[in-house]
């Protein structure tokens, strides 16, 4: 025998041993991700389950997972009891508002960053990665004593306006104006362009991955967000859905009715799941560079 | 070159930076040094401010409610952490292998990320009814009566731990899987020719390499955790709260139900001082124990 029938001798088995073990660690791998996918999935589908059942069904000590009969009569209830149509536009608003907000003031901060040589730059962007630290508890009573004080307290520049100016928007975007080579506006400043020109039409265009990212984890924030618009809108007109659905179960809690609360949840989970469904990518990206969580 | 040189430059340099930098000072550093100010202050937002000196940090060290709510924030951390760096590192080997429909399975992962923290606390709460919720009925099914869960206070903190655990583990996942993807293939290439097994890869290459990837979910998980709020603010039945009080609930109580502005703030800057101490301890001990090559 040669030596490259003996190889091949050799691997001939291994390769038919190898074959069907695979395919076992595959199916394998599969039952496990099923399991997975199912702990993922079932409280959502039993959320809406639950959403779907009259009152009368709800408190069944056998759990039906396909409600029978199925009703949309909790849906009716939640829109008489809060003015659902108003704070889902509530939410729409300041979340697209901040998204929006947000990406313009880091992006022209940015530019200012990584476009522009100036001096002390150094030092005002330290100052910028520095607040990046501070928790949010820190600056909340604060923050409310100025809302308050300016009469912002149930308006909608009081829930958008303090969570404009993130320093991390400033710090991801600088990183891609930084990533773009200089000869870029260098013609174009020969050509006359100014600095606006410049932001506006070149580097704003081949940073958008960057700036979609921004804006996803922005919208996500402003939308998921619980703490800040529970003390800043405290009448039912100003309130964004988190909070909305929040107060659907206070009250004397045995009363709690959950298929109108898990309506509510329907209500304020479903645009961001199908945002998510369209932008997939940006919103695993916008989450995995910032740490930050819904 | 027009536009980059001289006063002219400055102009530019004001128009693109103040927007950003005039929100953060107002937003930002203004709130993080008034509430510096206000931890040496009494007041309850209608009389004048009383200045007390260190009193709130005195009166905190003696106060048994926030020494309790912060046991239960390291509780939560102590149980919390572990579980969902280990399970998200068993998800994301799962998701790192070439299957068929892998990406399926990642996106559903994912999916209790992007919902909102009141949509989660609601619907697991639900789940949690010891009565008539699914985790007891499928606990009944295998013959374990489950407990009362957010009924009881000895209980109440473990469902609210779950929740959070089933609600992160796909954000330290796809952390974890960024980190897989960045490990470079040249050394599985090697260690197939030295004949190491799965196992072996595992435990040789994998881990070790990943270890960065893992200092960095652990600080952010750290981080995070140490300001849980949105879940046990609104999980437990009022009477369980005694088992689940955390820091920042305590915060939030002081500012905006007692309207003790000062003590509040001062709560909060023993919060950052512990999450600041913890993560410099974090970033001593990693070199221990974290490789950036093999």
């Amino acid at each position: 025998m040669t030596e490259s029938q003996l190889s091949h001798a050799a691997a001939a088995p291994g390769a038919i041993r190898l074959h069907p073990t695979r395919w076992i660690v595959d199916l394998l791998y599969y039952a496990v991700l099923i399991v997975l996918a199912l702990v993922m999935l079932i409280p959502f589908a039993w959320m809406l389950s639950t959403s779907l059942k009259p009152t009368e069904y709800i408190l069944s000590v056998t759990p039906q997972f396909i409600p029978n009969p199925a009703t949309l009569d909790s849906y009716r209830t939640l829109f008489d009891l809060m003015p659902m149509q108003r704070m889902l536009g509530n939410s729409l608003f300041v979340a697209i508002a901040g998204a929006g907000g947000q990406v313009l003031v880091s992006a022209m901060a940015a530019y200012a960053f990584a476009r522009i040589e100036w001096r002390g730059r150094e030092i005002v962007f330290l100052l910028y990665l520095g607040t990046m630290m501070v928790p949010s508890q820190v600056t909340l009573i604060p923050l409310f004593i100025l809302i308050r004080q300016l009469g912002w307290v149930n308006s909608y520049q009081g829930l958008i306006l303090p969570g404009l100016f993130s320093a991390f928007g400033t710090f991801l975007l600088r990183q891609a104006f930084l990533s773009l080579p200089r000869d870029l506006e260098e013609a174009a400043f020969i050509d006359g362009a100014n600095h606006l020109t410049i932001f506006w039409r070149i580097i704003l265009p081949l940073t958008r991955p960057a700036l979609a990212t921004l804006a996803v984890l922005s919208f996500m924030q402003y939308w998921n967000a619980y703490l800040w618009p529970l003390f800043v809108a405290r009448q039912e007109i100003f309130m964004t859905l988190p909070v909305g659905l929040a107060k659907l179960q206070g009250g004397p809690r045995a009363l709690t009715q959950w298929n109108v609360v898990m309506a509510g949840a329907v209500v304020t989970v479903l645009p961001i799941l199908i945002a998510y469904l369209f932008a997939q990518k940006w919103f695993v990206r916008s989450v995995t560079l910032s740490g930050i969580k819904g | 070159m027009a536009g980059n040189h001289g006063i002219h430059k400055w102009k530019w340099v004001i128009f693109f930076l103040s927007p950003s930098l005039i929100g953060l000072l107002v937003f930002m550093v203004g709130p993080l040094l008034y509430s510096l100010r206000l931890t040496l202050f009494d007041w309850n937002l209608l009389s004048d401010p009383v200045y007390v000196g260190l009193d709130n940090f005195k009166e905190l060290y003696h106060d048994a409610e926030f020494w309790a709510a912060f046991k239960h924030t390291l509780t939560y951390i102590m149980i919390y952490t572990p579980f969902v760096l280990l399970l998200a590192l068993g998800v994301s080997l799962l998701l790192n292998r070439p299957l068929h429909g892998v990406s399926f399975f990642r996106a559903v992962t994912f999916v209790p990320v992007v919902s909102s923290w009141v949509v989660v606390s609601l619907m697991w709460k639900w789940i949690f009814n010891p009565r008539y919720g699914l985790l007891n009925y499928a606990l009944a099914q295998i013959g374990i009566t489950g407990p009362n869960w957010l009924f009881d206070p000895d209980t109440a903190l473990y469902a609210i731990i779950i929740a959070g655990i089933w609600k992160d583990i796909g954000f330290i996942t796809v952390m974890f899987l960024s980190g897989l993807q960045g490990i470079d293939e040249s050394y599985y290439e090697a260690a197939k020719i030295d004949g190491a097994q799965m196992m072996q890869r595992l435990r040789h290459i994998t881990l070790p390499l990943l270890t960065p990837t893992t200092f960095f979910a652990l600080i952010i998980s750290l981080i995070n955790s140490f300001q849980v709020f949105e879940q046990a603010w609104l999980m437990p039945e009022d009477y369980a709260r005694t088992g689940t009080s955390v820091v920042v609930e305590q915060i939030v109580n002081y500012a905006f139900r007692y309207n003790r502005m000062g003590y509040a703030a001062a709560m909060s800057w023993v919060l950052f001082a512990v999450i600041f101490a913890i993560t410099l301890v974090q970033i001593r001990l990693q070199k221990r124990w974290v490789h950036y090559d093999l």
